[in-house]
């Protein structure tokens, strides 16, 4: 037994002689929710993986903090040329590549490397087009090959892009994750090296932290970078401790083995809210959860059905009991915090009596049967998508709606859904790049409403599709907020959706953490997060 | 002998085959492939989807795509994960010494703690000990392993501080894996705290784990010694004026331990099976952990090896276990 206690003495002794340096170097954990598929954000689609990647890189621009204002990233400055097509960007001159174990940098980022990253999105014959899988989803999805006539270098610093046509949230997509700036010279040097695949497994960028190692699935850890343009981060390390389950990040935090926490339970909220030993941090999402009716289909070819659906569903009682306090009603399809929200909108007020009087005026007195959709797992805008289809079926039983809830596994789901096989189903979305466009033009636009698109209302408006592109075609804000508010006010007439909510996006903390900024795009960055000592 | 061993083994290749192919079809008719898992509420043009369904093969007959991977399998290539692009065998291999040390050390404890608790329960029949370590084993063996984790957690955790909440190793150390077995490693390094940090990472999942195969071990174990108690030879031993303890840790015990040793053999699926729950509460770096994840994004490749390593490893144990039956229990062998 002696031995024993010895021997755990000299346990704890070195472990002490061993953390006493450590502990003097400032390390914030977080706590993420999975596995990234790598490091390279090109390729993936998840925030998961969009999280790993963030720390290491820059984009030519990118999002404010905890904003959607699009700031300098490795691009200084830029110009947009009068007719809308050219964007010349000023690169930043000294932006530092970080180095591995045996790529050491010779230069700093320059043209050379902003053009073989797009190209490597963009052109099937670059060398790295098809590593890591090569499926370039979100660079597909915002319509890049199309809309991309030209990349040039002008000189080292600067670089100009031509487009086909003019494309308003063109800026706001570099901001994107999807579009960082890689090295060529380490792409080079991985050539010769005959190691292509580490592009992406070993990243190097410019970004404010450098990757150190990553063990599978456990953590993942990265060492600010002393050189980094923006100035040395005030935490020394950053370490992602990978922890799939929520009761399990928030015992973590509780115990004091992570400092920031994702995705808390929406059950354990309440709880958070009292725990005086973290804070629990809010901020309204840039998301929102709706009904779809399928516009194509009998009786909601109606616009009188629709109508009277939006008034026989109280949506104030949906939204306490679901949200339980994390959600907003919505009325419009973009949420509060957007710019061109039309806040002069009224919406539809809960009126059973007035719903079934234009039901009957449809031909429907007695009502009809029909389908309800609902998700089956929780998703940031709707977190109990079951519950939430319940009491709409309770409500809508009242005018004399029969609703049948139909549930499918969420892929299967989502696909049925794209291609307009039902009747009213819920769906939601959470905003890529803070532009109007991306939610009035991607749900609602006569564009995304083919078969697999993602207007699952199937929607299809002369006006209000003419609108939306006008505004995509203008690059004036004050001309294209005014188009969108008009927008909106079409929408709500023709009521292709019972728009539900905007959710609250929530992040635990823990007390020594400080300046964290909850981002509304659900992504997590690190960059400017102090801890008290 | 040798013709004890070649029947065994012949049988594991139908097995081998069934798990291959049941693996292959069963993740196949869960809804959603690996495209649609990716896509998101975004939605992907039909074109887009059949290109890259084209790509991953995913567009050929199920027979053709069974065969392409089988024959893969037969000359040792068990594929890329659809989503690391890395191949499945490196991954499994990376992942799987964290599994098997955390299922070994969950077996020792099970055994250590379960075989005296049996044999004193079966020694003291009907004593209050013996209910007692019955009544919990039972209670140890119908205990969920996600509550009974999470409940561990809280209590030792949370609540007194004595154990980390998860994961395998304090962050302030890192250990560049050799054998993959922390607690090796550690020591290969020379870095005695993080040895006992790691140590401290394993108790509670080693626990959590254990628990059923505990539980299975110790009524194993009291029932087979009541049985051998009962025995003539016992009654003579004890009648030639032996020792007590001489009669039950000599002549008992090793007649009793013949079915607990099957019976531990066993308990390595279960140990396995087991594990996917254990690691995703506890953070462990596992295969468990990794399967889980291969699911929900359908990375095919991942899982079908995955299982398939899995399976043949139980297959093996099992095979060991008859094996070493054979040769504890000689009517065995020779009535073959």
């Amino acid at each position: 037994m002696k031995r024993i206690l010895l021997g755990a003495g000299l346990g704890v002794a070195a472990a002490l002689a061993l953390a006493a340096p450590a502990q003097a170097a400032k390390t914030l954990v977080y706590c993420s929710e999975g596995s990234p598929e790598n490091f390279n954000p090109m390729v993936n689609t998840t925030g998961t993986s969009f999280d790993v990647s963030l720390p290491v890189y820059n984009n030519l621009v990118e999002f404010e903090r905890g904003g959607t204002k699009v700031v300098p990233g490795l691009a200084e400055s830029w110009e947009i040329s009068d007719d809308g097509l050219t964007y010349t960007f000023h690169l930043r001159k000294g932006a530092k590549w970080h180095s591995t174990g045996d790529f050491k940098p010779t230069r700093d980022a320059n043209a050379d490397d902003v053009l073989w990253s797009f190209n490597r999105q963009w052109k099937n014959d670059h060398p790295f087009h098809k590593v890591s899988g090569g499926a370039y989803d979100y660079f597909n999805d915002m319509a890049m090959p199309t809309l991309l006539k030209s990349i040039d270098k002008v000189d080292d610093y600067t670089v100009k892009f031509v487009l086909n046509k003019v494309e308003a949230p063109f800026l706001a997509n570099l901001a994107m994750p999807f579009a960082p700036i890689q090295s060529a010279e380490y792409a080079e040097f991985l050539q010769k090296k005959n190691q292509i695949d580490k592009m992406d497994q070993v990243p190097v960028g410019t970004g404010p932290f450098q990757f150190v190692a990553y063990q599978k699935d456990a953590v993942i850890r990265y060492k600010a970078f002393d050189q980094f343009w923006g100035g040395k981060a005030p935490i020394d390390n950053l370490v992602f401790a990978i922890t799939p389950d929520a009761a399990v990040r928030y015992a973590k935090l509780k115990a004091g083995e992570c400092n920031i926490v994702p995705y808390p339970n929406p059950a354990d909220l309440e709880t958070m809210k009292k725990d005086t030993s973290i804070t629990l941090m809010e901020q309204e999402g840039l998301n929102v959860g709706y009904l779809a009716f399928n516009t194509t289909k009998k009786p909601f070819d109606d616009v009188r059905v629709r109508r009277a659906l939006n008034m026989a569903i109280d949506k104030k009682a949906i939204v306490d009991a679901v949200y339980q306090g994390a959600g907003v009603p919505a009325k419009n399809p973009i949420p509060p915090t957007m710019w061109s929200y039309n806040k002069d909108i009224e919406d539809y007020p809960f009126d059973p009596e007035r719903a079934k009087k234009l039901l009957a005026e449809a031909g429907y007195p007695d009502g009809f049967e029909t389908d309800l959709w609902a998700m089956p797992v929780q998703r940031p805008y709707n977190p109990n998508a079951k519950r939430m289809a319940e009491m709409m079926q309770a409500d809508l039983a009242k005018v004399g709606v029969k609703a049948k809830v139909v549930q499918y596994e969420w892929g299967e789901y989502r696909k049925r859904l794209q291609a307009g096989e039902h009747l009213m189903g819920m769906m939601g979305w959470t905003g890529d790049n803070g532009d109007p466009d991306n939610f009035l033009n991607v749900l609602l636009g006569c564009e995304s409403a083919r078969i697999g698109g993602s207007n699952v209302a199937k929607w299809c408006n002369k006006e209000f599709d003419d609108l939306t592109v006008q505004a995509k075609r203008t690059t004036d804000i004050a001309a294209r907020t005014k188009l969108y508010e008009q927008a909106q006010v079409i929408f709500k007439e023709e009521a292709p959706w019972f728009p539900v909510a905007h959710s609250v996006v929530h992040m635990a903390v823990s007390k020594n953490v400080v300046d964290y900024r909850v981002e509304a795009f659900g992504i997590h960055r690190f960059y400017g997060v102090d801890l008290k000592q | 002998m040798l013709r004890f061993i070649l029947t065994r083994v012949s049988l594991v290749i139908p097995t081998f085959l069934g798990v291959t192919f049941l693996t292959f079809l069963l993740i196949r008719l869960v809804p959603g492939d690996p495209i649609e898992v990716r896509v998101g509420e975004r939605g992907i043009p039909p074109e887009r989807l059949e290109q890259l369904r084209h790509e991953l093969g995913l567009d050929q007959s199920l027979w053709h795509q069974f065969l392409d991977y089988i024959g893969g399998v037969l000359s040792g290539d068990l594929g890329l994960s659809l989503v690391t692009r890395n191949p499945v065998l490196d991954e499994f291999l990376t992942l799987f010494p964290a599994t098997i040390e955390l299922a070994a050390l969950a077996m020792l404890f099970a055994t250590v703690v379960g075989l005296p608790a049996g044999i004193i329960a079966a020694v003291k029949r009907g004593s209050i000990f013996d209910h007692g370590v019955m009544g919990i084993s039972l209670t140890g063996y119908s205990m969920p392993i996600f509550w009974w984790g999470l409940l561990l957690i809280l209590f030792f955790s949370v609540g007194l501080g004595w154990t980390p909440v998860s994961g395998r190793l304090d962050l302030l150390y890192y250990v560049e894996p050799v054998t993959g077995f922390m607690l090796i490693d550690t020591l290969l390094a020379g870095e005695y705290g993080a040895f006992w940090s790691a140590l401290h990472h394993l108790i509670l999942p080693m626990v959590v784990l254990g628990t059923v195969p505990l539980a299975v071990v110790a009524r194993m174990t009291r029932s087979a010694m009541l049985e051998v108690l009962g025995e003539d030879y016992i009654r003579t031993a004890k009648a030639k004026g032996l020792a007590g303890k001489r009669v039950i840790g000599l002549h008992a015990l090793r007649n009793a331990l013949i079915p607990v040793v099957t019976v531990i053999g066993l308990q390595v699926g279960t140990l396995l099976g087991g594990a996917i729950l254990t690691e995703t509460i506890f953070s462990w770096p596992g295969v468990g952990k990794w399967l889980i994840e291969s699911i929900n994004r359908r990375d095919y490749p991942a899982l079908q090896g995955g299982v398939l390593l899995i399976a043949s490893t139980v297959m093996a144990v099992n095979l060991l276990v008859d094996l070493l039956y054979g040769v504890l229990n000689p009517r065995i062998r020779h009535s073959r």
